[in-house]
């Protein structure tokens, strides 16, 4: 067990573990500051994996921007003062096991059952120059596209979030 | 063992098990976000594990950033609906909300 193996198993506990405490932690707050971590587990994966740039993205779009906005979603829709912060949770058992099921055949067919052909590239480059390329060639359609939809969905969002403050007014 | 392709699957395996774990339970809206973020991180782990023992070029990681930008727009819509559903009902439990409107 080399280096490299270490350190994926600390990433991938990390992920996991905080994973599990973010859909089961009773207080909501508890449960996004776990999410944090998944996130950061998923970045160091990224890093493994030699996404570089994918890495870095993951932690400025997941971490700066998607956490505080749920984190944001959390304080204005729940009463903090009041502590009546706790996220219920119905139909455990039944989840527990269709979700076992399901992941048990997921990981079976997909660890053991496939043969996956491993071809690894023998060293890891910096990925930012490429993916720049491939963004201005053979996705460029995609990539205007994108940009059109976020400015579309941040029209709507703020359309849709100030709406009834509006109303309200009158 | 070594670890290879099928070590990062089954970690993906396990966060997209633990995020529909978590969009099937939750009552609270924002946490059936946090899990559907989850699943997402999930599938952009297989992108990003494919790319690299595939040899497929960077193909995979493009996608994945895709996937990033198009969590970033749900998230923010998603929230959008979420605060208006507070402000009509008080509260965010989905399963107590059944009217489309007042």
């Amino acid at each position: 067990m080399n280096l490299y193996d270490i350190i994926f198993y600390l990433f991938a506990l990390v992920t996991i573990v905080s994973g599990f405490f973010v859909v089961t932690s009773k207080n909501i707050v508890h449960a996004a500051f776990n999410l944090l971590f998944t996130f950061f587990g998923v970045a160091g994966l990224y890093v493994l994996l030699g996404a570089d740039f994918i890495a870095v993205v993951q932690i400025l779009v997941y971490v700066g921007g998607i956490l505080i906005l749920l984190l944001f979603g959390v304080m204005l829709t729940n009463k903090v003062v009041n502590v009546d912060i706790r996220a219920g949770a119905g139909h455990i058992l039944p989840a527990v096991i269709g979700i076992g099921i399901l992941w048990g055949a997921l990981t079976a067919m997909i660890a053991f059952k496939t043969n996956w052909i491993e071809n690894p590239a023998p060293e890891m480059n910096p990925t930012t120059a490429g993916i720049g390329n491939l963004l201005i060639t053979d996705y460029v359609l995609v990539f205007e596209l994108l940009g059109i939809l976020l400015l579309i969905a941040l029209i709507g969002a703020a359309s849709i979030a100030r709406r009834e403050t509006e109303e309200l007014k009158d | 063992m070594e670890v290879g392709l099928s070590h990062y699957l089954v970690v993906s395996t396990a966060l997209f098990a633990l995020g529909i774990y978590g969009v099937v339970t939750r009552k609270n809206a924002v946490m059936v976000l946090m899990g559907i973020e989850l699943i997402l991180n999930a599938a952009n782990i297989n992108f990003v594990a494919f790319s690299r023992y595939g040899n497929f070029g960077l193909e995979g990681q493009v996608m994945a950033l895709f996937v990033i930008v198009l969590a970033a727009a749900e998230a923010a819509i998603a929230l959008a609906i979420v605060l208006n559903i507070y402000k009509t009902f008080h509260h965010v439990n989905i399963d107590e909300i059944e009217d489309l409107k007042e």
